[in-house]
C-alpha cells in the first residue's frame, strides 16, 4: 500500500525486463497503464477505508455505538416502516414527556434519508437485509465515497498524483475514523461526505465558470444542509473565500457566475429543511453570504461602469465612493436588522466558536459536553501523526502556485485547524483539509525527488530533443556530473518519505484499533487471568424495561440514556439527548439531588414510573451518574436556585466518603446509586462499599427508600432500575 | 432581449417587496420563493448573457449551446424549488 503511492512513470516498469515482457504482450499504451494503476490504487484505497472502520463488528457484534445513533436509528425505523410523509410530519410522544417532540422539524434529515434509500434500492434489488446493517455500515460506506471525493479534490486543486495521496491518506487518517466507524450511525458519518463534496463543486465551478457546476455545488450544499447543522461552516467559509478572491483582485467573471448560482440556489434549497426554515435570512450567522452576494453584484457593476467608462481617473473616484457607499449601506442595515432583532444574534452553539469562554459562564450543558472542550496538543498529534508536520509543508507549496483553488484550500486549512482548536469534536472538520494540503506537499516533495532520480538515468536524451526541454536535462546531467552524491542523496529522501508514511499506516490502525472501536454500549476488560470479560449490562437493563414494565412506563434518568431507553427500551423518557430544553432538565436533576421526599412530589408531577440510575462502584467503571452528579447540581441550579453546588461540597472537594456534605449523603442520587452497596464485598482485602470507580469507602452504608423501592439491578451493578411508589393510601 | 428580461425580473422582485412592505409578511415562505425566484432568474439570466458575450476571453471556448442548456438546467432546479417552496 505504502509503495504504491509513488507517481512512479510507466517508463521506469518498462525497465524492469520481466515486467517489461509480460507488459508487451498486454500491448497496453502508457496512458492506458497510467489509467489502470490510478483505478486501481483508487479501487485499493476505497476497499481499505471501508474495512479498516470494522474493527468493532468483528470484535463484539453489528451494533450501533454511543447514545446520539440509537436515536438516529429509530427514526430509520419509523421511516422505513411509516413512509416519507409520516416521517416528515412525527410528532413523537414517547420523549420529553410531556411534552413530547416534533421530530419532523427538529432534525436534520439527511443520515435517515440516505440510510432508507439504501435499504430500499437493497430490497428492490431482492437483498433481504435488516435495516440495523444497513444503519451500521453507512458511515463506513461514505467514508469510502469521500475518498474518491478527495481523489478527484486533489486532482483540480495539483494533479491527479496529490489526489491519489489525499484519498490514501483520508481513508485512514484517525480523525475522521473516530466519527465514522461502522456502527457510528451519527450525522457526520454523512455530513463529512457532503462538504467535501459541496467544496469540490463549487472550486470546479470556480475553475470553470460554467452553471452548472454551480448548480452541482448547490445541491451538493443542499446535501450538506439536510445532513449536519455544521453547515455554517460552508456558508461562512465561501463567502469569506470569495471575499479575499475579490481583495487580492482575483474578481473574475467566472467567480460571479458560480457564487450567485450557488448562493440563489443553494439558500433557495436549504429553506426546504424545515429544522433551518428561513434562518437563512434572518440569522446572523447567514448574514455573510448575502453580504457577498450583494457586494458581488456591486463588483459587477463597478466593472460594466469601468467598460464604459474608460477612462481612469474619473473611474476612480467614482469607485471610491461606490464601494464606501455600498459598504456603508450595508452596514447600517445589518445595524437596524440586529438591532431591531429581526436579524436573531448568533445561536450560543456557534458564538461560543467565536469566544470560547462564552459557553462556561452562559450555558453549562454546552460546557459540559466532553466533545466541546478545547483541544489538547496530545490529540492533535494522536489524530493526525505526520500529517501536523506535512500541514505547514503543503501550504508552503500552495503559496507557491497560487490559483483561485490553493487559496481556497490554504483559506479551508487554516479556519478549520483554528475551530478544531477551539473544540475537540471539529477535528473532524479539519481532517478533509489538512489532509489534502499533506498531500500537495508529498506528492510535489516525491514528484521533484523522483525526477532527481530519474534524471541520471536518461543522460542521453540530452543530446536528441528540441530546445529548452533538452537544455534542461543536459544541464541536469551535467549538475549530476558535478554532485554525484545528488541520486543517492533524492534516494534516501524517497526512503525516508516512505518511512514516515509507512509509520503513519501503522499508527492510524494501531489508533483506529485501540481508541475508537469501543461501542459505548458495551464494555471490556480484562480479567485477572488475561481473559477479555465483557460488561453487557446496559443492554441488559434496557430489554429488562422492555419486556417487565407496562408500555405507558415513564422512566425518569439522565439525559445522556434518553436516547438509548426509547430506542431499545421502548418506554417513554423525560428527557432525552436533544437537550433542546434546558428547565425540564434542570427539573431532573433538581430531583436527582435533592433529599427523597421533594424528589418524590417532583417525580408524582411528572407522572414518573421508574427511575435509572448508571453506577460504577462495582466495576470500576468511570462514567456513572455520581461522576456526572456535579453537573447535574450546576444544570439544576441554574434554574431552580434552591439547589446550591456548595451544599454538595466539602471545602470544595467532591467527596462521598464519611466526610461527605450531609445534603451529598442523603440526596436521591446518592441513595439510588448506593443502595444495598454497603453490604457488597467490590474488591479483596477491602472493607464491604469499597467504591471501586472512586477509590473509597462509602459514607452512608445503610440506606432505606422510603417511596422508591428497587426493581432491576444489573448482574454487574452497572445499571440500576427503581419504582416509584405510588402514594400510601390514607388510612 | 436578454436585458430586458433582466430588468423585468428586478422590476417584480421590487414590486413584491412593496407588496410585503404594504401588506405585511404573513405566508413568509410564499414571499420568500416569490422574491428570491425573480432574483434567482435574474442572475440566472446575467450569468447566460456573460458567458454568451463574445468580448469575454474567459469564456471563448464555451460555446452558447451549452451555456444556454445549463441555464435551462439551472432553471429548471429553481422553479421545482420555488413551487415546492410556495406552499
Amino acid at each position: 500500500m505504502v509503495s504504491s503511492k509513488m507517481e512512479k512513470s510507466p517508463a521506469d516498469l518498462l525497465a524492469s525486463p520481466g515486467l517489461s515482457s509480460m507488459l508487451k504482450s498486454l500491448k497496453l499504451k502508457t496512458k492506458q497503464q497510467e489509467l489502470l494503476i490510478r483505478v486501481s490504487i483508487l479501487f485499493l484505497v476505497y476497499v481499505l477505508a471501508f474495512i479498516a472502520r470494522l474493527f468493532s463488528v468483528l470484535r463484539y457484534e453489528s451494533m450501533i455505538h454511543e447514545f446520539d445513533p440509537y436515536f438516529n436509528y429509530r427514526v430509520t425505523q419509523y421511516l422505513t416502516q411509516k413512509g416519507f410523509y409520516e416521517f416528515w410530519n412525527w410528532f413523537d410522544s414517547e420523549s420529553w414527556y410531556p411534552l413530547g417532540r416534533i421530530v419532523g422539524g427538529t432534525l436534520y434529515p439527511g443520515l435517515m434519508v440516505t440510510a432508507a434509500f439504501i435499504y430500499w434500492t437493497l430490497r428492490f434489488l431482492r437483498f433481504a437485509v435488516h435495516i440495523r446493517e444497513v444503519c451500521v455500515l453507512t458511515a463506513p460506506f461514505f467514508a469510502a465515497n469521500t475518498t474518491l471525493v478527495a481523489y478527484f479534490f486533489g486532482k483540480e486543486l495539483w494533479d491527479s498524483g496529490a489526489g491519489l495521496v489525499a484519498a490514501a491518506l483520508i481513508a485512514i487518517c484517525p480523525g475522521y475514523i473516530s466519527r465514522s466507524v461502522a456502527g457510528s450511525y451519527d450525522n457526520e458519518g454523512v455530513a463529512i461526505f457532503a462538504l467535501l463534496l459541496t467544496f469540490y463543486l463549487f472550486v470546479k465551478a470556480v475553475n470553470t465558470g460554467s452553471l452548472a457546476w454551480g448548480l452541482a455545488s448547490a445541491l451538493g450544499y443542499f446535501y450538506m444542509v439536510s445532513a449536519w447543522g455544521g453547515y455554517v461552516f460552508i456558508i461562512n467559509l465561501i463567502p469569506l473565500y470569495v471575499l479575499v478572491l475579490l481583495i487580492t483582485g482575483r474578481y473574475s467573471m467566472r467567480l460571479y457566475v458560480a457564487y450567485n448560482c450557488m448562493y440563489v440556489l443553494g439558500t433557495l434549497l436549504a429553506m426546504q429543511i424545515r429544522f433551518v426554515g428561513f434562518q437563512h435570512v434572518q440569522s446572523g450567522e447567514h448574514m455573510a453570504a448575502m453580504g457577498m452576494f450583494f457586494l458581488m453584484q456591486v463588483f459587477y457593476f463597478l466593472d460594466w461602469v469601468k467598460y464604459l467608462l474608460n477612462d481612469p481617473k474619473k473611474f476612480h473616484s467614482f469607485l471610491r465612493i461606490t464601494v464606501t457607499s455600498a459598504v456603508g449601506l450595508g452596514a447600517i442595515a445589518l445595524g437596524v436588522g440586529t438591532a431591531s432583532g429581526y436579524i436573531s444574534p448568533w445561536t450560543g452553539r456557534f458564538y461560543s466558536l467565536l469566544d470560547p469562554t462564552y459557553a462556561k459562564d452562559h450555558i453549562p450543558i454546552i460546557a459540559s459536553v466532553s466533545e466541546h472542550q478545547p483541544t489538547a496538543w496530545s490529540s492533535f498529534m494522536f489524530d493526525f501523526h505526520i500529517l501536523l508536520i506535512l500541514f505547514p509543508a503543503g501550504l508552503y507549496f500552495c503559496f507557491k502556485r497560487l490559483s483561485d483553488a490553493t487559496i481556497f484550500i490554504v483559506m479551508y486549512g487554516l479556519t478549520s485547524m483554528y475551530f478544531a482548536g477551539v473544540m475537540v469534536r471539529l477535528i473532524l472538520v479539519a481532517t478533509p483539509a489538512v489532509c489534502l494540503i499533506s498531500a500537495i506537499a508529498v506528492s510535489a516533495t516525491v514528484k521533484n525527488l523522483t525526477q532527481l532520480v530519474r534524471a541520471k538515468s536518461k543522460p542521453a536524451s540530452g543530446g536528441s530533443g528540441k530546445g529548452a526541454a533538452s537544455a534542461k536535462v543536459l544541464s541536469k546531467g551535467s549538475l549530476d556530473q558535478s554532485m554525484p552524491f545528488q541520486k543517492n542523496g533524492a534516494v534516501a529522501l524517497l526512503l525516508g518519505v516512505f518511512y514516515l508514511l509507512s509509520r503513519y499506516a501503522i499508527h492510524c490502525t494501531w489508533v483506529t484499533s485501540e481508541a475508537y472501536s469501543s461501542p459505548s454500549i458495551v464494555l471490556a476488560a480484562r480479567g485477572a487471568n488475561g481473559n477479555r470479560v465483557i460488561f453487557d449490562d446496559y443492554r441488559e437493563a434496557y430489554f429488562w424495561l422492555r419486556q417487565n414494565t407496562p408500555p405507558d412506563a415513564k422512566v425518569m434518568s439522565w439525559w445522556d440514556y434518553g436516547y438509548q431507553i426509547t430506542a431499545m427500551g421502548n418506554r417513554t423518557v423525560i428527557v432525552d439527548n436533544n437537550t433542546w430544553n434546558n428547565t425540564h432538565i434542570a427539573t431532573v436533576g433538581r430531583a436527582m439531588s435533592s433529599y427523597e421526599d421533594e424528589a418524590y412530589e417532583i417525580m408524582r408531577s411528572l407522572d414518573v414510573d421508574y427511575v435509572l440510575v448508571v453506577f460504577g462502584g462495582v466495576t470500576g467503571y468511570s462514567s456513572d451518574d455520581i461522576n456526572k452528579f456535579l453537573w447535574m447540581v450546576r444544570i439544576g441550579g441554574g434554574v431552580f436556585p434552591v439547589i446550591k453546588e456548595p451544599d454538595y461540597l466539602v471545602n470544595g472537594e467532591y467527596r462521598v466518603d464519611k466526610g461527605a456534605a450531609p445534603k451529598m449523603l442523603n440526596c436521591l442520587m446518592y441513595k439510588l446509586s448506593y443502595y444495598r452497596f454497603g453490604e457488597l464485598t467490590t474488591e479483596y482485602g477491602k472493607p464491604p462499599g469499597y467504591d471501586r470507580a472512586r477509590g473509597v469507602e462509602i459514607g452512608n452504608k445503610d440506606i432505606k427508600l422510603e417511596h422508591l423501592e428497587e426493581a432491576f439491578t444489573t448482574s454487574n451493578w452497572i445499571v440500576r432500575i427503581y419504582k416509584v411508589k405510588p402514594p400510601n393510601n390514607r388510612w | 432581449i436578454i436585458d430586458l428580461y433582466i430588468v423585468f425580473a428586478v422590476v417584480t422582485a421590487l414590486i413584491q417587496i412593496a407588496y410585503v412592505a404594504v401588506v405585511g409578511s404573513f405566508p413568509f415562505n410564499s414571499f420568500l420563493s416569490g422574491v428570491l425566484s425573480c432574483v434567482g432568474t435574474a442572475v440566472l439570466a446575467v450569468s447566460l448573457r456573460i458567458q454568451v458575450n463574445k468580448e469575454n476571453k474567459e469564456f471563448k471556448d464555451l460555446p452558447p449551446e451549452r451555456a444556454f442548456a445549463d441555464f435551462v438546467l439551472c432553471n429548471l432546479v429553481l422553479h421545482l424549488v420555488i413551487m415546492n417552496f410556495l406552499g
